[in-house]
């Protein structure tokens, strides 16, 4: 099989493989997994650029994703990624599968298992969701986002953004603003930036601070100039419209005027800083529109990168490494 | 018929006595406790003298799941493992199915243990028709019936006007309002403890001020009413400085601490096992500053008792999302075992102190008899093994259930035997008491 790998010379990873059958968490990760994970990706966008985007990395390969929330983003990277990796996929939505019927995940699960996939792709509200599934199943466990845990192939694409953009991770100040507290997003890319030696610092209103913040080794502030000031990157958090209007903080009018990112805030970062956003964006909430469209936003870039990632994510827990090994 | 239990360290604090005694037993009481007694006809039973003997333990916390949720637990399943883990007696909570707020089912459960002829079960009522926190239960029929104390467990008493007038009533009678002290709003649907491990792994907490919020509740009711408050399963340093702040001000208020509350911490939520529903109850595992301030609590007396709130579950429904399993855990063939190991092998607390918190106090907060090894007394005997090495074993477990984060742990104590009433309803087979 023809791998798909190049290294990179001035930063060459220390392994060449993930210890883990599953990617359950950034917080399982060392700096050299998340190093190969990101170089991988590199050759991996290579393909997506070639004018036939397709390699037999996955061919016979089966690879389930299994979602239990709306998810129209996150899906569908997985799903080309998948396809670009020659893999057979197969798409379970809630609203279509048995668990309506009252069956528990775990059942679910066996039940998955017992048809012999190789990787499960997990979407689910619960956090944990995907450690569960890993106890119970042999095949892979990806996790595509659990309650408010993690959303590792989020982070790993946030990552690879900055990495293309700043050509490092170490040293950079990244700001994260929004709703901390229900955000998996966050989390991983707590984990992953400080595994980086980046310096990161997090802004929203205290109600939406987990807490103990401090013990996550990053900078918690309620002053969004604080967070913005001199900044590399800054990170947009979704704001849940829906459960926070009036218990969180009094409005969305009022939480824009506090903590929407606009172009006088970012006015304070540095001159080459870049905007990101994990989507699905609240124009006028979190972020001003003219900020979200604006030249220093990278926000479908990081887009395009999640299938690359994804992609190299899918290689390496397959096997791709210790094949390449052996070959 | 008389027996001499012979030999064997007697720890009876209620009578001030601890050393090497002989206890006399005639049929279901305690004749008498003195060092070398004459056999005087009895039968002999000589007791090694690295074993203990105490009054018999008393968990004035456990769900025996029946009426109704027979699948996780039966009055006789819960009263084997009672005694299996050294509790002469348990006191069984009223969120049975049906509640357990009025006289039949009371005498239900009744019937249940005496068929069952293993620990004491002493019925608690409700203190609201349901537990639904609307209107009082019929508490003068269940104190006839032989409950001995009433609690809305699971959830606190709904309003403040309620528990005022259930304390009242229930003052008539001697009973202790016992309470889940929480604040709901506060708590909201909240599945561990507020911190770095439930923010880490995305898990909505509670903090510590929920519960402490139904402490104070509790005290100012209890001092304006003069009856008597006991908090279950306190697991908060903040809930113990308001217990502490009450006592000095002379309220009528005790508490208790389950062992896992005095033994894990909230970093059970990731390790060894992440997200292990095993170790979700409520309230919830707390952070290291709130487990020492358990255990300076159980050392220094300003917490009455030690009991489980067993609390068995079926695995069917341990075995799912952490935020979907229901709170608990069992605890009865565990908690001596732990305080042995975490209390008094450490230093932190001396035997007689422990068979204050397992025996003493409970039968006294309750007004049950027992708690002493007096003459007179039923016959309800705890021989505990300190030295004994024991391996906790899920699958071994007496209860129908086996939710335990305990699995597998190597712990120093257990115990050897226990008698109800005269009667010997355990010995451990890894002492093998004989003639016992």
């Amino acid at each position: 099989m023809s791998a798909p790998v190049t290294t990179r010379v001035d930063d060459p990873p220390a392994v060449t493989a993930l210890r883990s059958k599953d990617l359950l968490g950034i917080a399982d990760l060392t700096p050299e997994e998340i190093s190969l994970i990101l170089d991988t990706a590199e050759a991996m966008k290579e393909v997506g650029e070639r004018p036939i985007k397709k390699v037999p990395a996955l061919r016979g390969k089966t690879v389930v994703n299994l979602f239990f929330e709306p998810s129209t983003r996150t899906r569908t990277s997985f799903e080309i990624a998948e396809k670009r990796l020659s893999a057979d996929t197969l798409n379970i939505a809630v609203a279509s599968s048995s668990v309506v019927k009252g069956e528990t995940l775990a059942d679910t699960a066996l039940n998955l298992e017992a048809m012999r996939p190789d990787m499960i792709v997990l979407r689910h509200s619960s956090s944990g969701a995907c450690h569960l599934l890993s106890r119970i199943c042999r095949s892979a466990i990806i996790n595509a986002g659990d309650g408010m845990h993690e959303h590792p192939t989020q982070a790993l694409l946030d990552a690879f953004t900055i990495r293309e953009r700043k050509k490092r991770l170490a040293g950079l100040k990244v700001a994260i603003i929004g709703d901390l507290l229900h955000s998996r997003v966050l989390r991983s890319n707590i984990h992953l930036l400080t595994r980086m030696g980046s310096d990161v610092w997090v802004c929203g209103p205290p109600t939406l601070i987990p807490a103990d913040i401090a013990r996550f080794g990053v900078r918690a502030t309620s002053v969004i100039d604080e967070a913005v000031a001199d900044a590399d990157v800054i990170m947009l958090l979704r704001v849940q419209l829906e459960r926070m209007e009036g218990s969180f903080f009094p409005s969305l009018r009022e939480y824009f005027s506090v903590f929407g990112m606009t172009e006088a805030r970012l006015a304070r970062a540095r001159p080459d800083a870049i905007i990101m956003h994990p989507g699905p964006m609240n124009r006028g909430v979190e972020i001003a529109s003219e900020v979200a469209d604006g030249p220093y936003s990278v926000i479908l870039e990081q887009v395009a990168n999640g299938v690359a990632v994804r992609m190299a994510v899918l290689y390496l827990l397959s096997g791709g490494a210790s094949d390449e090994a052996a070959a | 018929m008389k027996r001499l239990l012979k030999g064997g360290r007697v720890v009876d604090p209620a009578s001030g006595i601890d050393g090497r005694h002989d206890v006399l037993i005639d049929g279901d009481r305690i004749v008498r406790v003195g060092p070398d007694l004459p056999a005087d006809g009895a039968e002999v039973v000589e007791i090694p003298a690295s074993l203990v003997v105490c009054p018999g333990f008393i968990d004035m916390h456990v769900h025996l799941r029946e009426p109704g949720q027979e699948h996780k637990e039966t009055v006789a399943t819960g009263a084997a493992a009672a005694v299996a883990g050294g509790f002469t007696a348990v006191a069984c909570m009223p969120n049975t199915s049906p509640v357990n707020d009025n006289a039949n089912v009371t005498a239900f459960i009744l019937a249940k243990a005496a068929e069952a002829g293993l620990a004491r079960v002493y019925p608690i009522g409700a203190v609201s028709r349901g537990s639904k926190g609307e209107l009082l239960a019929d508490i003068a029929e269940l104190k006839q019936a032989g409950c001995v104390a009433i609690t809305d467990d699971g959830h606190p008493v709904a309003t403040a006007l309620l528990m005022r007038r259930a304390m009242e009533y229930a003052g008539m009678f001697g009973m202790p309002l016992i309470e889940h002290c929480e604040d709901p709003t506060l708590k909201g649907d909240a599945v561990a403890h507020e911190g770095y491990h439930a923010a880490a792994l995305g898990l909505r907490g509670m903090p510590g001020a929920a519960e402490a919020l139904g402490v104070e509740r509790g005290v100012l009711l209890s001092e304006l009413t003069g009856s008597a408050f006991h908090v279950a399963h306190m697991s908060a340093r903040v809930s113990l400085r308001a217990v502490r702040k009450g006592k000095e001000a002379g309220v009528r208020v005790t508490c208790e601490v389950a062992p896992h509350h005095f033994t894990l911490t909230d970093e059970s939520l990731a390790s060894p096992i992440p997200y292990d529903t095993n170790v979700k109850m409520n309230p919830p595992l707390r952070e290291v500053a709130d487990r020492d301030a358990m255990l300076a609590g159980l050392a220094d007396g300003s917490v009455d008792a030690i009991a489980t709130d067993h609390a068995p579950h079926h695995y069917d429904e341990k075995k799912v999302e952490f935020d979907r399993a229901p709170f608990g855990i069992v605890g009865l063939e565990t908690a001596v075992s732990l305080a042995l190991d975490r209390l008094v092998h450490t230093g932190l607390v001396r035997l007689p102190r422990l068979v204050e918190l397992l025996s003493v106090n409970p039968a006294r907060i309750l007004r049950v008899a027992g708690g002493t090894l007096a003459a007179g007394a039923p016959a309800d005997i705890t021989i505990v093994a300190p030295d004994l090495k024991v391996r906790i074993e899920a699958a071994a477990l007496r209860s129908r259930s086996k939710n335990t984060p305990f699995d597998g742990w190597e712990l120093r104590g257990g115990v050897a035997a226990t008698l109800v009433g005269g009667r010997t309803v355990f010995v451990n087979p890894a002492i093998g008491l004989k003639r016992l």
